[in-house]
């Protein structure tokens, strides 16, 4: 049985700078996460009384940068948000700014020193980390001190574990296979798609006020759920986001069948870091690759 | 290699270069494999690498993707924003499982028609050493009632459905 996680120091910090920041209204709403029965989840917060809600511990798994996302205009109706992220969130946060997709005035950032979180965080406490329990892309997070915050809260955390498996090893492992078994595996992992776009919904860089998959004159993507639209869309998902997916994870914990999307999100990022020397990061000054270009950049595929 | 197997192959090429190139092998009468469907875009950074997927749904058992070379671009810089979508794509689908040999991607101007020439043979080639696309036209919805595209020849003046793309 793996052990309670301890309590996370900075909470009781995390609500005192929320209640500040609702009390001089600096801010209309707060969104954190909060305990519920099924575990954490996010949480808006307009009162300042409600602050003492706010948790932060290793099951606080979700980007709530999403929030965030121009497609949902409904939560920046709300007004001036304040928004608890941990360092990764952050880089999607750096990811909408790069895009000039919001504006940097218009939402108060609240860190949280994060050492890790969960892969499961639908448990009624928060467990201490464990290499078989803890989210594999935690595994070398660079992030772990939040940037581009207007609030840091928290004390320094240990490193996260290493997982059992990490997600380049299952890449590499992928890698290493024949292309027809690659092949094999992608196309019945793809078959599983029920074209929910729960991927998409979630994704706090999929931005598109209209998706390429909506468009019907011409359909370019087959809407119905069979093996064929299912490769069209799941490929088409991952190259829009090619340079820009920020690795939060969370098309594939939404995912309602269970198709690794991590393995392609991490080989279009060792694509583009191998080709574009690119690392996705919390630098919104740092250009994505894919809209600029180099004189010289590789065409060893080009006959 | 099966040699009676005659690949549809769908070429996307920039009208500048390798649409005038592939014109100069024609007015050239260079001979070379017919078994290529061209269609012309105004430049490569116009080629989505969804027109590639969509030829293969549409039956295509392999694709040529040309243009002008780096620096001889109409639009100064469509062929070098080409140049990074396509390295992605071709990355990805190689992961994905897909032969490499399916997908050529060439840079051929308006003076290279034996160039295009070469590019068309060996593509056409590649797609006969490892034969017609049935892995991807076993994806379709109605796979298996029909049979499997691509054993006949494809006829010389009828448009194939391979070469149908979306406008």
């Amino acid at each position: 049985m793996t052990e309670a996680a301890p309590v996370y120091a900075g909470v009781a910090e995390l609500q005192r700078v929320a209640r500040e920041l609702l009390e001089v209204g600096d801010v209309r709403v707060i969104i954190g996460w909060e305990d519920a029965r099924r575990g954490a989840r996010p949480v808006f917060v307009s009162d300042p009384a409600d602050t003492d809600k706010l948790i932060f511990d290793t099951r606080c798994v979700h980007n709530l940068v999403t929030y965030l996302n121009p497609r949902r205009d409904h939560v920046a109706e709300l007004g001036k948000i304040g928004l608890v992220v941990k360092g990764c969130d952050v880089k999607a946060v750096a990811g909408l700014l790069r895009e000039q997709q919001i504006d940097r005035d218009h939402v108060v950032l609240i860190g949280v020193r994060c050492g890790g979180v969960l892969e499961e965080n639908e448990l009624p406490a928060a467990l201490a980390l464990t290499p078989e329990n803890v989210a594999p892309r935690c595994y070398g997070c660079d992030n772990r001190e939040p940037s581009l915050t207007d609030h840091l809260v928290g004390e320094p955390q240990p490193e996260p574990p290493r997982p059992v498996m990490t997600i380049d090893e299952r890449v590499a492992a992928l890698d290493d296979l024949p292309a027809e078994e690659r092949w094999a595996f992608w196309t019945e992992q793809f078959n599983k798609c029920v074209r929910c776009y729960a991927c998409r919904q979630v994704c706090p860089l999929c931005i598109c006020e209209r998706c390429i998959v909506e468009k019907t004159q011409p359909q370019w993507i087959e809407s119905a759920a069979h093996p064929r639209g299912n490769l069209s869309w799941n490929v088409t998902r991952a190259i829009h986001l090619a340079g820009r997916c920020v690795d939060c994870g969370e098309c594939e914990r939404f995912c309602p069948v269970g198709i690794p999307l991590s393995l392609v999100n991490r080989k279009l990022q060792q694509i583009v870091h191998d080709r574009y020397d690119y690392t996705v990061s919390d630098d919104p000054e740092n250009a994505a690759p894919i809209g600029d270009y180099r004189l010289d950049d590789q065409q060893e595929f080009i006959k | 290699m099966n040699d009676d197997f005659e690949p549809r192959i769908t070429a996307f090429v920039c009208n500048w270069c390798t649409y005038t190139g592939a014109d100069l092998a024609g007015t050239s009468r260079l001979h070379m494999a017919s078994n290529v469907r061209l269609i012309r875009l105004p430049c490569t950074g116009r080629i989505d690498p969804l027109f590639i997927i969509k030829a293969f749904e549409r039956g295509a058992d392999g694709v040529i993707v040309s243009g002008c070379h780096p620096a001889d671009c109409h639009y100064t810089s469509g062929n070098y924003h080409a140049r990074r979508r396509f390295a992605v794509f071709h990355d990805i689908m190689q992961f994905i499982g897909v032969d490499p040999r399916r997908i050529t991607f060439s840079w051929v101007s308006a003076s290279e028609g034996a160039k295009w020439r070469d590019v068309v043979d060996e593509a056409v080639r590649g797609v006969q050493e490892i034969g017609p696309y049935e892995a991807y036209r076993a994806l379709a919805p109605d796979a298996g009632a029909t049979a499997p595209a691509g054993e006949a020849k494809p006829a010389p003046d009828a448009a194939p459905a391979g070469a149908e793309v979306a406008p």
